[in-house]
């Protein structure tokens, strides 16, 4: 059979380097402007980038632009910026922090040699963690766009990201779960029981972690205490998260409120950070009084971020870049502050970023695969809102692929129905099905208290519980 | 072969102190079927409600009886699917819509409030007027003067800043249906935004959210907008850098009594 003329993407280089990039394809020259039109065009078919007037115009011109991008060197990355190294933080830093001599191994490469590379035995789980600080998010961006999901698999699978506070989350073999206690009215029994719930189903190794529907300071003290109290009078060998703004969390702490981890959501550009109210330089102060507070037992990773494709579109500070390439800039953000948790909340922003189930379970796959590359413990909130096109068969299929993948943690939510969010994710029993059906443990720590209070037997999964066990008497 | 299948969980005594979905029991290690059938149930419902229709006519009839000077406006988005996939046009009013606030006398109002419709008509439906109501007394009390209110259909938050300028208010609340969660298709949230024009972000906006039965109560909510209200005007922001502390002022955890009118 005989193929198309593929010419290699040629990117004209002008006065100040810029493209546009084409390719002929049998009797069709296509044109990409410059190179985040050819990263918008290379993107898989997403609602967000045809929100912003950015996608590819046909199934064709997608498939074009991702062989014209597979041609692309590497190194283009270090010296085109899709969003302007002087008005934008994120890209400062990207650029500022590359590590040159980490990226020596693959900086001969072009996008498709790369993939080639990861897939390569040559791509060991040591050279990937060695490799990590020498790529920038926009090269991993570029590559998992001309990626299959099994490619976007098999790759994260070989990298290895382990975290500490008060557990060691992120070994080989294991799958941690945020205990998600939510309440519609923050009402501490009502928090106090979910949590009971969650531990009793062996859930919550990667956090304790409540979104309160409040910001009064008061109450999220009360919160913080509450979950707090559980985890000292039981001894438990995991952390605990209010997620609330981190101007609110360091208010928190400059009063002695007892704070494990600073959460904060983040977004790949300067301008989306603002309309979170969050710059750098907030994000190090609030990481800087944490690890000042030195709760952790084991290790000092503090922060928690949340991320998710479309959220700079949202705030209409995309600089015309598509949404998965800006998710990959938020992790850098996210690394600089050496996180112990990173999740995108793969399908909570709703069916104008992310249409439907195929749309988010191909997104939650390369949020995945791009975090991990760059060295993040990244996990996902496998989830959808009632307005997208998705229900729990397509969680079941991304829960199932992600924990093949061998994503950091995922969400452990009473029933997978969050009660304020107001959104589906995954349940304590999802996560005990994943762990049946793959052999997962827990992280050590957290499996081993589990066993002593008798709530999972000796191969991991729970037991009965009598009456008589330490964590129903205490709740009484 | 008579063997239960189902393992209940021995903390059932305390699903009564959430609604969230605990003690479920467990067939094996995964859901019993009867919790799968009820979910999918509450699914199906929550689906439905995202597409209700936004009664607007009915609303401007009850705001108009409380002498609101009710103004009924159109997003940029002609129907529910436009909606759902363009939210930038759910941002922005119709010409029409723009005819009409320009219309209105200006009179430099303290606030203006919009009520929109947002992911659940039924939540408007069942939670505005309540609100509204246990907020107009706190609005009598400090004094404020309000714009004609508005009802916005196939409307986002944002649009409430077009509107807020429109009207030259100093202050916009925006009442809107939240997503439909499954137990609670009917939630309304309120987001009260500063010197509102169209731009803002939402770091500067206030949210009060989870109004509802079971949620926040309508007059806590009204009591919580009052105080931010105040203090938004007193400091001049909203967002972020207005933390809710009006907690410090309940009373055994509810709103204090009106001073009398």
């Amino acid at each position: 059979m005989i193929g198309p003329a593929v010419n290699p993407c040629e990117g004209d280089v002008g006065l100040v380097g810029r493209a546009p990039y084409r390719i002929a394809l049998g009797a069709r020259t296509w044109t990409f402007a410059d190179l985040k039109d050819l990263m918008a065009k290379a993107t898989p078919p997403r609602s967000g980038d045809r929100l912003a007037g950015i996608a590819a115009q046909s199934a064709e011109e997608n498939v074009a632009a991702k062989m014209c991008l597979a041609d692309l060197p590497l190194k283009t990355f270090l010296t085109e910026a899709l969003v302007p190294y002087e008005e934008d933080e994120v890209t400062r830093l990207i650029l500022d922090r590359h590590d040159a001599a980490a990226f020596a191994p693959v900086s001969h490469l072009t996008v498709g040699g790369f993939r080639d590379y990861l897939l390569s035995d040559q791509a060991t789980t040591d050279a990937l963690a060695a490799l990590a600080p020498g790529l920038t998010p926009e090269m991993a961006a570029a590559v998992s766009k001309i990626m299959r999901n099994q490619d976007l698999i098999l790759a994260a699978r070989k990298c290895t990201v382990v975290t500490r506070f008060r557990n060691t989350i992120g070994l080989p073999g294991t799958l941690a779960v945020r205990l998600q206690p939510n309440h519609p009215a923050d009402d501490p029994a009502g928090v106090a029981a979910s949590i009971l719930d969650g531990l009793l189903y062996g859930c919550g190794d990667a956090v304790i972690g409540l979104n309160p529907v409040s910001d009064s300071l008061s109450v999220l003290a009360d919160l913080a205490r509450l979950i707090d109290g559980v985890i000292q009078r039981f001894a438990i060998p995991t952390q605990a998260c209010i997620l609330t703004h981190v101007t609110t969390s360091i208010e928190l702490m400059n009063r002695g409120v007892p704070l494990d981890l600073v959460f904060q959501s983040v977004a790949g550009t300067q301008a989306a950070n603002q309309g979170f109210g969050v710059s750098l330089a907030l994000l190090r102060e609030g990481m800087e009084a944490a690890q000042a507070l030195k709760r952790g037992t084991v290790g000092d990773h503090v922060m928690y971020f949340e991320t998710g494709q479309g959220s700079a579109l949202s705030a209409g500070a995309h600089h015309g870049v598509d949404q998965q390439t800006l998710e990959a800039r938020a992790y850098a953000v996210a690394r600089e502050f050496r996180p112990l948790l990173v999740n995108t909340v793969v399908g909570f922003i709703g069916p104008e970023y992310l249409y439907d189930g195929k749309q988010i379970i191909r997104a939650g796959l390369e949020d995945h695969f791009c975090g991990k590359l760059l060295g993040l413990p990244l996990g996902c909130d496998v989830c959808y809102t009632n307005h997208a096109e998705a229900d729990q068969d397509d969680m079941d299929t991304l829960l199932t692929l992600l924990a093949t993948a061998g994503v950091s943690y995922v969400m452990g939510v009473p029933g997978a129905d969050d009660v304020m969010l107001n959104y589906q994710s995954t349940s304590f029993h999802d996560a005990l099905y994943v762990r049946r059906l793959l052999g997962l443990k827990r992280a050590p720590e957290f499996e081993a208290w589990l066993a002593a209070l008798g709530i999972t037997g000796a191969d991991g999964r729970p037991l009965p519980q009598p009456p008589s066990q330490p964590l129903l008497r205490g709740w009484r | 072969m008579d063997k239960p299948t189902v393992t209940p969980d021995a903390w059932a005594h305390l699903a009564a102190a959430t609604p969230a979905r605990i003690a479920l029991g467990r067939a094996g290690d995964s859901l019993p079927a009867a919790e799968v059938l009820r979910f999918a149930l509450a699914h199906a419902q929550a689906r439905d409600a995202v597409h209700t229709p936004f009664d607007a006519i009915g609303l401007v009839e009850q705001l108009a009886a409380l002498d609101l000077a009710p103004v009924a406006v159109h997003s940029a988005a002609p129907d529910r699917a436009t909606y759902l996939n363009r939210p930038d046009l759910g941002r922005l009013l119709d010409p029409a819509g723009r005819q009409a606030l320009a219309a209105l006398p200006t009179t430099s109002p303290d606030l203006a409030i919009i009520i929109a419709d947002g992911l659940s008509a039924t939540a408007v439906h069942r939670q505005a007027l309540p609100l509204l109501t246990a907020f107009l007394p706190w609005v009598r009390q400090e004094g404020r003067r309000l714009a004609p209110v508005v009802v916005a259909s196939q409307a986002r938050v944002a649009l409430g800043d077009a509107v807020g300028q429109a009207l030259g208010a100093r202050a916009v609340a925006v009442l809107i249906g939240e997503r439909p969660g499954l137990s609670a298709p009917d939630s309304l949230g309120v987001y009260l935004t500063l010197n509102p024009a169209p731009g803002r972000l939402d770091a500067e906006r206030n949210c009060l959210s989870n109004i509802r039965d079971g949620g926040l109560s309508h007059d806590l909510a009204a009591f919580k907008l009052a105080w931010l209200l105040r203090q938004a005007l007193r400091r001049q922001v909203t967002g972020v850098a207005l933390k809710d502390e009006s907690d410090r002022l309940l009373v055994d955890g509810s709103s204090p009594m009106l001073l009398a009118d």
